[in-house]
């Protein structure tokens, strides 16, 4: 399948940005501030489930991204997805009150997903909720509690009684769903 | 790539791949994995793949923006580490006069700048050093991609088998490469029309004895073209044949609708 389109667009666009970060320009980071801070705040508000907790959130995420620009790797994809994962695994990990599992340079993600244009954003949100719509009220509550409540999947099977298979099954095949959805 | 690490199969920690990625794993449990990754292109990219897939299930919870002050708080703060700075010393102003009771102050002030110097320096270096370190992690990884996609095409049992329809033969076309012992494929179609709303392509392995094994799906983009890079197979089997048929796009076991197109490598 040919993704490079929107990669290469995305993420030249970031990557001219987050050079300028590594520079020291302030500014270029004020950018990506302004295109990325609702992705990630929605993340962090959404797993924490308080304000204050969520700002503390999005500040340390690109502090992070201040400190250490070059810990994205471009050539995996897009500054926005990859800035969303990392928001929320340090979401969870604030959650499961724990040490960070995963230094931010060594979380590559593999994403075409262009998030860089508010229009192109909205479009990608909404389809991302047809998607979950589509799934079954199970599978739709299995990939929730997995991923914005940080539950393990073992935790999943007792809290809904269903067996631990069935839970690695849902959320793999969800997963699996999201990934054809947006392959094309 | 089909290793053993210690007493688990590459299958079992393929089978955790999700856990890892949603940062299930901890403790030695994830060294191990950990480990296993160092030595698999094929999980480290599935790794990949599934984070891209979990950012766009976080896309789920858009809401409300951050407030105006969170942004202000954040320029604060970068302000207050800035890089780039430039080393140079305050250059000392001569005095007319100037009295000799101040030369030990001057010589400790002198000694103070010469220390925030050299600190700074060395947060230089150690930044430059982060930098490569990055680097040089990423063009592991990526050689370590091309060695095994190398090894997968001059691998002593490759076979390669082109898909066509078994009754318009000009029409769409694949190109699988496999290895048995590698027990890695990789697909590249052209002239697909596009798979319908919730369904996929998905290709099949069809084994000398017993049912087709699913082999991957994939969507063409809006030319019709397709690629698989990478399909790991959870047997090695040698393979009498390959074909392609329209699932449902979460992946089906077995085939439920006709066969595409289709290629023996015999």
């Amino acid at each position: 399948m040919d993704k490079s389109s929107g990669t290469v667009t995305d993420a030249g666009n970031d990557m001219r940005l987050v050079a300028r970060v590594r520079a020291g320009d302030q500014q270029a980071l004020a950018e990506l501030y302004d295109r990325y801070s609702g992705v990630v705040y929605a993340v962090a508000l959404r797993i924490l489930q308080d304000t204050g907790a969520a700002e503390d959130l999005l500040q340390d995420v690109f502090l992070q991204l201040w400190r250490k620009p070059e810990a994205f790797d471009s050539s995996r994809g897009s500054l926005g997805p990859w800035l969303a994962v990392i928001a929320r695994h340090r979401s969870i990990d604030r959650l499961r009150q724990r040490r960070p599992e995963t230094d931010i340079e060594d979380c590559v993600i593999a994403s075409a997903t262009d998030l860089r244009d508010e229009t192109e954003r909205s479009l990608v949100i909404e389809k991302v909720r047809v998607v979950m719509n589509e799934m079954s009220p199970d599978q739709r509550t299995a990939m929730e509690m997995a991923f914005f409540q940080g539950l393990t999947h073992t935790e999943i099977s007792e809290k809904t009684g269903e067996p631990l298979g069935t839970i690695k099954t849902r959320i793999r095949s969800g997963l699996q769903m999201l990934r054809t959805r947006f392959a094309s | 790539m089909q290793v053993e690490d210690g007493m688990k199969t590459h299958e079992q920690f393929a089978d955790d791949l999700a856990l890892y990625a949603l940062e299930e794993l901890t403790g030695s449990e994830r060294q191990e994995f950990e480990q296993h990754l160092d030595t698999c292109a094929s999980c480290r990219r599935e790794v990949q793949a599934l984070r891209g897939d979990l950012s766009l299930l976080a896309l789920s919870g858009a809401g409300p923006r951050p407030p105006a002050r969170s942004k202000d708080r954040l320029m604060r703060a970068i302000a207050a580490e800035p890089r780039g700075v430039s080393a140079h010393a305050p250059a000392l102003v001569r005095r007319r006069g100037m009295s000799w009771a101040l030369v030990p102050t001057l010589i400790a002030m002198g000694l103070l700048i010469w220390a925030g110097t050299l600190m700074q320096k060395n947060d230089a270096m150690q930044h430059n050093l982060s930098s490569m370190s990055v680097l040089y992690k990423a063009t592991s990884v990526q050689l370590q991609e091309a060695k095994e996609r190398l090894q997968l095409l001059s691998a002593a049992d490759v076979m390669q088998v082109s898909l066509s329809p078994q009754s318009a033969p000009h029409a769409p076309h694949a190109t699988t490469i496999y290895s048995p012992s590698q027990k890695r494929l990789m697909l590249m179609a052209s002239g697909l029309a596009p798979a319908p709303p919730g369904k996929a392509y998905e290709l099949w392995l069809i084994p000398m004895e017993g049912a087709p094994m699913p082999a991957g799906m994939f969507k063409p983009d809006e030319k019709g073209n397709a690629m698989m890079m990478d399909h790991t197979m959870s047997e090695g089997v040698l393979a009498k044949a390959f074909a392609v048929t329209l699932e449902d796009e979460a992946g089906s076991a077995k085939p439920t609708s006709p066969i595409l197109i289709v290629g023996s490598g015999l």
